[in-house]
């Protein structure tokens, strides 16, 4: 058996048996060379307790041949430390701190393990919030801002330290973790699946629908059942959705953000259009409910097929018009070309996904390199821009609108109404002792939910991955030396969510 | 005596105008229905009739700054004629004694941002005091044209002398009144120096002074914005009804209308200028406030080039 077991996105889950336990050195020396390739990036890293220790799963992505790599290892971790990758990969971070903050993980040699998001049963209760070790420089010319945890409007909470020379930042630093909820032990504590399916609904409210997506297929997977193709062109109408939805609500909040008052407004009046069309489609103007494991409540019938035809054709011929104004509109070019860089090579080295990793020039989308569901039939083509600023941020979101909107065409078409789509199975029997892991392209990015079995079938173990884990690093470079009032047309042009990186 | 007045009457209307004009405007550019016309004075109504909270690290300073914010400002605002009425108060140099009354206006409010020692409002206090340094050389030059134009030096007398001015300097007024157009912008911190809508601190400038006010101080501060609006407005108004038609009924109208639609349209159609380029824009102001006071100069002593 070699290192790691290879499956891919498509396939069902993984006996536990099935996946390799292996020496952390070899592990480390493997990654240490792997991990310089573009082609892979990290899925998921994380800890499960077992008898006497801990075992670790790690999920690595091979974006060329659109394998998943698994593999285990069970280290003394008592005797000595693990050698952090993040020294050498700074894409690790998010991962190896979680872990250090569960379980005390002396990862030697690694940049600065400060907590993640102060779980609630993180091992060091001393570790707080007002403890947090923020980064000081020292120096006369030099102020702080601190902005947050509490903002203005309705921002979920978070605090971010500036350390500013005059309008200048020098250093942003994010601390996250007050909207901690628990939500991967909630997932565990009930095993009742309608519950379950409600939370991750929940994980992160403007990505319902991407990560019920991901839960269902998790089930799905487990349970050894695969969706029907209309059930699966249902998932891409509802995501594909979602993603023009949240697409246009960033193009308005960038407007609003520079002070421009028409392109908010126009994006503003898209949005609910379409996210009341999500509404006359299943109740839900966020899309919840849609999605539900192993079917669905909401087949289309013929008259939603042509509402939701007629909708989406209006918002993309709409949005296009104010496309190609925000293109040539001079004032908010000068805003947005050139501010906030992050280059490919950064995003690459702090393992950047989603649209903000495909601005950077950075090809990370599941649904061309990890394709499940429909996705593997359309061929998606990714929309790459290579500007690496704010506007090509917006330009990736643009784009990505109108191509939205195509595909939620095409899958109509190829949806036939009155099709037999079985009503949702909350009971199903799942396989024992298996690891099962989802991808899911959300708007924001990539989604990867894990679960792993127990012997009853129970799920003992779910972990979620929210892109925003990944990019909130992102956003901190992207502001280094820029002024500092430039930070919130930065900030918007990420659109992180706190609550799916606290959970 | 009831002409002054009539003045006073005029320049209070105003002021309370130009806000409700530039909603009205954003409102119908935006497609919607839009507020009340006058909500800015029933909020700012509201506001008198409440307490305020001041913070336990703000001084004395703190709490007056409001008061001789609005004082500055209204004393300055009863220099103000309009077109052919005349001002309640007036006497020879009173253009620089208005001058130095919006500057203390300005200097009060900035060092009651700087006494509640937030980040937020020490960086609203730095970039007031850099764009209000900037900005004055323009109004003084403004100023400085017209009291040439007519060789007096109060606005009483600057105005009603204006009849006899020679019709060759009809441009130069025009581009007097986009000075003092612009120069209202910047002071009333609006579109694209400014965001007043704004809700992120790390971009306010005038607002993020404020944010430590809440009650009766706030409306204070609105009362005084819109009395620092009327006076640019109306001597905007003023240099163009020279040129046009000196009269009181073409000059009032004018003001509210100049300076209402003229924000309205640019806070609809463009965004806000990069925070680094506001300079850039101001100092064109000032370019543009000197070549006024230059031609004027050439076209009073008949200078040929």
């Amino acid at each position: 058996m070699g290192l790691y077991h290879i499956t891919n996105n498509r396939t069902t889950a993984v006996a536990l048996k099935d996946i390799p336990v292996v020496e952390y050195v070899d592990l480390y020396n493997d990654l240490k060379e792997r991990m310089c390739d573009v082609r892979y990036h990290v899925g998921h890293y994380f800890a499960v307790e077992i008898e006497n220790g801990l075992k670790f799963y790690l999920l690595l992505l091979d974006d060329e041949t659109s394998e998943v790599l698994i593999t285990s290892f069970v280290p003394d971790y008592y005797a000595e430390g693990l050698a952090s990758l993040t020294a050498i990969h700074p894409q690790f971070h998010p991962f190896e701190r979680e872990m250090h903050e569960l379980y005390g993980i002396p990862f030697d040699s690694h940049p600065w393990l400060k907590p993640l998001r102060f779980s609630y049963d993180r091992r060091d209760k001393s570790s707080t919030m007002d403890s947090y070790p923020f980064y000081t420089i020292e120096g006369d010319e030099l102020h702080e801002v601190n902005v947050g945890p509490i903002h203005a409007g309705i921002i979920e909470p978070g605090a971010f330290r500036f350390i500013c020379d005059g309008e200048q930042v020098l250093h942003l630093e994010i601390a996250l973790g007050y909207q901690h909820r628990g939500v991967e032990t909630e997932m565990v504590r009930n095993q009742n699946r309608l519950r379950q399916t409600l939370i991750a609904e929940s994980i992160a409210g403007d990505t319902a629908v991407g990560h019920a997506t991901a839960y269902a297929e998790v089930v799905e997977k487990l349970a050894g059942k695969q969706a029907s193709k209309a059930l699966n062109l249902e998932r891409m109408i509802a995501i594909e959705l979602e993603r023009i939805a949240m697409h246009l609500a960033d193009t308005g909040a960038l407007a609003t953000d520079i002070g421009f008052q028409l392109f908010q407004v126009a994006c503003e009046a898209l949005r609910t259009v379409t996210i009341n069309t999500s509404q006359a489609w299943c109740g839900n103007r966020f899309g919840k409910s849609v999605i539900r494991p192993c079917g669905s409540n909401h087949p289309l019938t013929a008259e939603k097929i042509a509402m939701i035809r007629k909708n989406i054709a209006d918002v993309r011929r709409r949005y296009n018009e104010v496309r190609e104004d925000i293109l040539e509109s001079q004032s908010l070019l000068a805003r947005f070309d050139q501010c906030g860089l992050v280059p490919r090579d950064e995003m690459i080295r702090i393992g950047g996904v989603g649209q903000a990793a495909r601005a950077s020039g950075l090809l990370r989308d599941l649904r061309t390199t990890h394709p499940w569901g429909y996705y593997a039939e359309i061929k998606h083509e990714s929309v790459l821009k290579h500007e690496c600023d704010v506007m090509s941020r917006l330009a990736t979101r643009m784009d990505e609108v109108l191509q939205s909107a195509d595909y939620i065409e095409k899958a109509l078409s190829e949806y036939t109404p009155n099709e037999a789509i079985p009503a949702p199975d909350y009971e199903p029997q799942l396989a024992l002792e298996s690891l099962s892991f989802s991808l899911v392209e959300g708007w924001r990015g990539e989604i990867c939910h894990v679960a792993i079995t127990d012997a009853q079938g129970d799920i003992a173990k779910y972990k979620i991955k929210d892109p925003s884990v990944h990019n909130w690093l992102g956003l901190a470079i992207a502001v280094r030396s820029e002024g500092i009032s430039d930070f919130p047309i930065n900030n918007k042009s990420f659109n992180l969510s706190y609550c799916g990186h606290d959970l | 005596m009831l002409v002054k007045l009539l003045n006073t009457l005029l320049m209070v209307v105003v002021a309370l105008s130009i806000t409700g004009v530039i909603n009205r405007t954003r409102a119908l550019l935006a497609g919607r229905k839009g507020i009340r016309f006058f909500q800015h004075i029933y909020n700012v109504r509201l506001q008198l009739r409440k307490g305020a909270v001041y913070s336990t690290t703000t001084t004395a300073l703190f709490r007056i700054a409001p008061t001789v914010y609005l004082g500055a400002t209204l004393l300055a605002f009863l220099f103000i004629p309009i077109a052919d009425l005349e001002p309640l108060l007036s006497f020879h140099g009173d253009i620089i004694l208005v001058a130095y009354l919006l500057a203390l206006s300005r200097v009060t409010i900035i060092l009651a941002a700087m006494d509640t020692g937030s980040s937020f409002e020490g960086m609203g206090a730095a970039r007031e005091a850099l764009y209000g340094a900037l900005v004055e050389p323009a109004l003084m030059m403004g100023m400085a044209t017209l009291a040439l134009f007519c060789g007096y030096s109060s606005f009483a007398d600057i105005f009603s002398m204006a009849q006899e001015l020679d019709m060759n300097l009809t441009i130069v007024l025009f581009l007097l009144a986009y000075v003092f157009v612009i120069i209202m912008i910047i002071e009333a911190g609006r579109v694209p120096v400014d965001d007043p809508k704004t809700h992120l601190e790390l971009t306010m400038i005038h607002e993020v002074m404020c944010l430590d006010y809440s009650g009766v101080d706030m409306g204070l501060i609105h009362i005084a914005g819109w009395l620092k609006n009327a006076i640019f407005a109306v001597i905007a108004a003023n240099a163009i009804a020279v040129a046009v038609s000196f009269h009181w009924w073409f000059a009032a109208p004018l003001a509210i209308l100049i300076t209402g639609v003229t924000i309205g349209v640019i806070e609809s159609l463009r965004a806000r200028n990069k925070l680094s380029r506001n300079i850039t824009y101001i100092l064109t102001i000032v370019a543009m406030s000197a070549l006024v006071l230059l031609t004027g100069f050439l076209l009073i002593q008949n200078i040929e080039i």
